[in-house]
């Protein structure tokens, strides 16, 4: 069941479930950080509307940065602030800004240790009918390699306006990742966030699997747990909002099932997947199936469409869980 | 700032030629690194740590300094040695240049040394630094200037376009920056591995101030940074004419030099021609 503590949605797998794409919940905490800290500036690329600092942009325009469709200078500009006292988000689609201006970043932002927020929108296949250019799915893992960054993939609108409030209190670049279309709300006000954490989202007796999901997909975990749960099979599912540092010591402590199945709307190298495969080697060999874009680029489509396409919904997740038990000795 | 008499001109062509000392010998201790570039720009770090910079050595993060970013961060040799020579760190330290656990790396990394202002290497980056530093300056009402030094190669960079681009459209009167056009890059003459010319019409177009000096003549450098601080409709830049390997007869436009360090004999005989240079230096012991 899901975990009680937490305050989750609990309409979540009614039929007219509330659903809202993560790039509103950046938005709304934008406005927040606005009027709550004088020293937020927000740039964009000619993507205002899209990365949804509109809002921004008109209750603070002198905080707000209209850069043109120039990704590098954004970056550098905002590393410049950064260094300079001022605490600056950087709007963009992730495969632009963090992947156009990748070693601008890196340079200027991470080795130099600025106080920069990039937040990387239109992450994933469910960027949907503007087909794979557009839709970032190699951002973790360009984002993960480099020392000192922390990764945060909001799994929900909610949680995605606490995650940027927070990442403007935490010193240090940070990458934070959003998605277009509309995902279902699994969280709530009151469900308590602490950056860097993994929760535990469905809990139950005896669990034989633990399904580890980042963003949006993991209501289709959820989904999965709960079909799995009628057929007799018990699993963990949690929440990975924090991709590096990867909350290793939560993360162990749920892997006590022995078999760990790991979803994301990314490719499978590289990202959550990789980064866990990465620490089970280290701390705990165990089996392992990944759920995610098998090394292949997806194509134009509903969002819906392509998450069934690809194998990320409940179906192959639930398929991937029966698979890494046939492994489990 | 010093009343620039004939005595104070002197003074810093003096400080020129110990830091194109100071440069050659970390560079012949690192056994890499960036030779004709660095030289060259030496007349304007001495105009810089020396006269124009409102800046304190002992106290580098002081929030009232000017900014100095160096973009085309492989002449940061040129900058090390102003810096040690005006009292950031001990002259000493720049025999450390390039070596395992020294401040001075091979490119300027702003966390290891403070006073670089600037983490940067792959070109092009710079002036967008510098950009973000002086619209943070504008926000908060500060009065100190930036100024960015910039190569002519990375020109080449479609990044620093981008920048040149967008300090035109926010008229950015507290940004002077100087490129240093000494037509050199890895490969050869700019002219032949990519044409940069017209540079200063294409500096006009972009909405930018332009004053073109000798970038090797102090008196005129500094003059020309007094008037680009009197702009203040536009960004200015100095276009900034040196002659790559300056000081050093061998070395003297030479594009092989961008990328490489005098060895032993070289460098022995590069700072002999410098100390005897109109014998201001001559009597100084070594």
């Amino acid at each position: 069941m899901l975990n009680p503590y937490l305050h989750l949605n609990s309409k979540l797998f009614d039929k007219e479930a509330e659903a809202k794409p993560t790039r509103d919940g950046y938005g709304e905490g934008l406005v927040f950080l606005g009027t709550t800290n004088p020293n937020v500036v927000v740039l964009t690329a000619d993507l205002s509307d899209s990365t949804r600092c509109e809002e921004f942009a008109k209750r603070f325009p002198e905080r707000f940065f209209e850069c043109g469709v120039a990704e590098q200078n954004m970056a550098a500009i905002a590393a410049g602030m950064g260094v300079t006292g001022k605490i600056p988000f950087v709007s963009s689609y992730a495969t632009f800004s963090p992947g156009k201006n990748w070693e601008t970043i890196r340079t200027t932002i991470v080795y130099n240790e600025a106080n920069v927020k990039i937040a990387g929108h239109h992450s994933g296949i469910v960027t949907g009918p503007d087909g794979a250019t557009h839709q970032a799915t190699e951002d973790i893992a360009i984002t993960r390699a480099w020392p000192g960054i922390r990764v945060i993939v909001p799994c929900d609108a909610i949680e995605a306006k606490k995650a940027t409030i927070l990442a403007a209190e935490t010193k240090g670049p940070v990458y934070l990742r959003f998605t277009r279309d509309k995902t279902p709300i699994i969280t709530t006000d009151k469900t308590p966030y602490t950056p860097g954490k993994a929760q535990t989202f469905w809990v139950s007796d005896n669990p034989e699997v633990t399904i580890f999901a980042t963003g949006h997909l993991l209501y289709y975990a959820l989904l999965a747990a709960k079909n799995l749960e009628k057929n007799g099979i018990n699993v963990l599912v949690a929440n990975v909002s924090c991709i590096k540092p990867l909350d290793g010591e939560s993360v162990l402590e749920l892997a006590k099932t022995g078999a760990v199945v790991s979803v994301e709307d990314h490719q499978v190298t590289g990202g959550l997947g990789g980064a866990l495969s990465e620490f089970f080697a280290r701390n705990k060999p165990l089996p392992m199936e990944f759920v995610g874009l098998q090394d292949t680029f997806a194509e134009s489509g509903k969002a819906l469409e392509l998450i069934k396409k690809y194998g990320m919904d409940e179906v192959a997740i639930e398929k991937a869980v029966k698979k890494v038990l046939t492994r489990k000795k | 700032m010093f009343e620039l008499n004939d005595a104070k001109i002197i003074e810093l062509e003096e400080k020129a030629n110990k830091i194109r000392e100071l440069t050659i010998s970390s560079l012949l201790e690192a056994g890499s690194g960036h030779s004709a570039g660095s030289l060259g720009m030496a007349d304007i770090f001495a105009a810089f740590y020396f006269h124009l910079l409102n800046h304190d050595p002992k106290n580098p993060e002081w929030d009232e300094r000017d900014r100095l970013v160096l973009s085309n961060g492989h002449i940061c040799p040129v900058r090390y040695a102003a810096m040690a020579l005006s009292g950031y760190f001990p002259i000493e330290e720049l025999k450390t240049l390039r070596k395992i656990n020294s401040r001075l790396q091979g490119h300027p990394h702003r966390t290891s040394l403070p006073g670089v202002e600037t983490t940067s290497g792959p070109l092009g980056e710079g002036v967008s630094q510098s950009i973000g530093i002086a619209l943070a300056a504008r926000l908060d009402k500060k009065k100190y200037h930036i100024y960015c030094v910039s190569s002519d190669g990375e020109h080449q960079e479609g990044n620093t376009w981008e920048a040149v681009m967008f300090a035109g459209k926010q008229k950015l009167d507290n940004l002077t920056l100087i490129i240093d056009r000494n037509n050199i890059q890895i490969d050869g003459f700019t002219e032949d591995v990519m044409p940069l010319e017209p540079l200063k019409e294409k500096y006009e177009a972009f909405n930018w101030h332009v004053l073109e000096v000798d970038g090797n003549n102090i008196r005129a450098f500094i003059d020309a940074s007094a008037q680009a601080k009197s702009i203040h409709e536009k960004p200015t830049v100095i276009i900034a004419h040196t002659i790559p390997g300056k000081g050093v007869d061998f070395m003297e436009n030479d594009f092989t030099w961008h990328g490489k360090t005098p060895d032993k004999d070289q460098a022995k005989k590069a700072l002999s021609e410098l100390r005897t240079l109109e014998g201001k230096i001559e009597s100084e012991s070594q």
